[in-house]
């Protein structure tokens, strides 16, 4: 079996982030960057379907050089290879570019089974990209997973969303987005970390991915961000500590501020 | 006027609240046009609902199959709605659904997606709120149309019946290769409870309510104000409360009226999930907890003392007066 995981480097959610005031994108050199954790689960769930059905597991990532730490952490972890898409030029690019040169990256992989991928990612939050690459890839997309199986050449799913639960089934080729409620991700060991090391990592940039469009087309941006503005921290207001008439004193402000 | 496009959010009987919350965000921008995918006699079912908030025509596309298939019925019928409609703009709910829903619509017709709008202005600029409430961005589509995924609860829904047209989409037959289909579903067990995203009070446990009979006080409070119940990942992950209350990062983007946070610290990860809530109350033993911060009004005391209290007084008061 041949399963693409797609991952993503992002911002230490720990850590202040920032929008560069120039272009309103995410100020990179001052954030803290890390696999971004739903996708380590994507991985460790490749992983997992390697130990047990047997299969070649390709780690995709795009962005900048760094983004380089996130595909040898995947390959530390026990994937095999690595793609990393790096081009300048897709810096700040939207939802739907994002998704475009993903599945293109995709394309260029061999008979793929199973794509896999984080149903979100800590920084992006529009939770739209799995299901646009499955879209663009004409496979079905079984998102938002809490439970993968994978068995005569199906793939079953239990999503979870807010409006319930379901369950889903498709034939593979098929594209799955797990949540972080899917498994643990295993840690890298040192042998694997050493390993890491000498797997193969391929860089393309547009020019590989596309090679007979022009750029203009695809880059074409289509949305502008006009304006961003840091919004105000939240004061602290009202407090007391409990003398036992906390709770009632509370009724009082709320039926002040008409919430009750 | 140009039509806007409204994708309905229904369970077959019942038009969700959102969707009406679209439609008044609709008429900032055009006539709402409301797109219904679902069985057939669905769109007939909801008509009169979606004329009396506003809704100028109709689009029914239905099919046996509709509802046994994940979003591709949903994509389809926009992109077959939109192609004969031309419209200004395409509004979906920002659920799971919705915003997968106009992400793979907005890759087809190579149109400009925003994602999370909770305001939108008349020449279809839209106001988003980003890394877990720490800037507001206006942005704006600049190329192809406009497929904006608004947040629920951002708009208020309003009545305003007018006489809706009917006309039928022909949806084309799912292709089986390329969608998962559903083949089961389980509802959320919420009882009589609003949904967490659309609720104007929410009552959050964390770590601090100790267990899953803690959370008991939890959703006593919630319903004495008539309010959702949420977790943080802390209570969540100890299973105290299921996974689809969470609130925060990686679960559920809240921001209803009155956010009451109970026996939680206050970590970034769930403030990005509740920042934006108008009133916040927390309860937390600790003094130092980092949620007591930003609370408008914060109770150093214990949650178990301080939250059947309030619930019983909130009971009391409503049956005084
Ligand atoms: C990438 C990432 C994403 C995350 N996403 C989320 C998310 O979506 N949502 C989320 O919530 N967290 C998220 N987290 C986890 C987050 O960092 C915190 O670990 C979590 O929010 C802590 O939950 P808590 O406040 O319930 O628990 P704790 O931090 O353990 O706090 C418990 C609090 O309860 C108080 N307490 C204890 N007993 C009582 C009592 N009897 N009465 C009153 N107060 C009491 C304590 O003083 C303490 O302040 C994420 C973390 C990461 C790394």
């Amino acid at each position: 079996m041949n399963i693409v995981v797609l991952v993503k480097q992002v911002p230490d959610t720990a850590a202040e982030r920032t929008l560069s005031e120039a272009d309103h994108t995410l100020d990179r050199e001052n954030a803290d960057l890390v696999l971004d954790e739903i996708n380590e689960r994507a991985a460790e769930e490749a992983l997992m379907l390697k130990e047990t059905v047997g299969a070649e597991v390709t780690v995709v990532s795009m962005g900048p050089g760094s983004a380089l730490d996130a595909i040898r952490k995947v390959l530390a972890m026990g994937a095999d290879r690595g793609i990393h898409i790096c081009d300048d030029r897709l810096r700040g690019t939207d939802v739907v570019t994002t998704a475009k040169v993903l599945a293109a990256a995709v394309r260029t992989v061999e008979d793929v089974d199973l794509v896999l991928a984080g149903n979100a990612t800590t920084d992006g939050q529009a939770s739209a990209v799995p299901a646009i690459v499955a879209d663009l890839l004409g496979l079905p997309q079984l998102t938002h997973a809490r439970e993968l199986t994978v068995d005569a050449g199906r793939v079953r799913a239990e999503r979870e969303a807010e409006n319930g639960e379901a369950t889903l089934d498709a034939p593979l080729p098929a594209l799955v987005s797990v949540t972080e409620k899917i498994n643990e991700p295993r840690y890298p060991s040192f042998k694997g970390i050493m390993a890491a090391k000498r797997k193969p990592v391929e860089t393309v940039d547009l020019d590989d991915l596309f090679p007979d469009v022009d750029d203009t087309g695809l880059l074409v941006s289509r949305t502008h961000v006009m304006e961003a503005v840091p919004r105000p921290a939240r004061a602290a207001g009202i407090r007391v500590t409990d003398d036992g008439s906390a709770g009632r004193r509370l009724v009082d402000y709320l039926i002040a501020q008409k919430l009750v | 006027m140009p039509d806007v496009l409204v994708l309905v959010d229904h369970d077959g009987e019942r038009v969700h609240k959102s969707t009406y919350e679209l439609l008044t965000a609709a008429r900032r921008l055009g006539d709402p046009a409301a797109v219904v995918v679902g069985t057939p006699g669905t769109a007939a079912r909801l008509k009169e609902a979606l004329a009396r908030h506003g809704a100028t025509s109709v689009y029914a596309a239905e099919s046996p199959e509709a509802g046994e298939f994940l979003s591709t019925p949903a994509v389809d019928a926009l992109e077959l709605a939109v192609r004969e409609v031309s419209p200004a703009a395409v509004l979906v709910s920002a659920t799971t659904d919705g915003k997968e829903v106009a992400g793979r619509l907005a890759a087809r017709l190579d149109a400009g997606l925003l994602v999370d709008a909770v305001d939108l202005d008349s020449s279809g600029v839209a106001t988003q709120v980003v890394f877990g409430g720490s800037y507001t961005v206006r942005s704006q589509v600049t190329h192809g149309l406009p497929v904006i995924a608004v947040r629920p609860g951002s708009f208020e829904s309003e009545e305003r019946p007018v006489e809706a047209g009917e006309r039928q989409l022909a949806l084309p037959p799912v292709d089986r290769a390329a969608s998962a289909r559903i083949t089961a579903r389980r509802a959320v067990l919420a009882g009589d409870r609003p949904e967490l995203t659309e609720a104007t009070v929410v009552v959050s446990g964390g770590r601090g309510v100790a267990g899953a009979d803690g959370f008991k006080v939890v959703e006593e409070l919630a319903d004495a104000l008539r309010g959702a119940v949420g977790a943080s990942r802390a209570a969540v992950d100890a299973g105290y409360y299921p996974h689809q209350y969470q609130v925060g990062q990686t679960g559920k983007s809240v921001s209803p009226q009155l956010y009451i946070a109970l026996g939680i610290s206050g970590a970034i990860q769930h403030l990005a999930g509740m920042r934006t809530s108008k009133t916040i109350v927390a309860v937390n033993k600790d003094p130092e907890a980092p949620i007591l911060e930003l609370a408008d009004y914060a109770v150093v005391g214990d949650l178990f003392a301080v939250a059947p209290q309030l619930a019983q007084e909130v009971a009391a008061r409503r049956e005084a007066g």
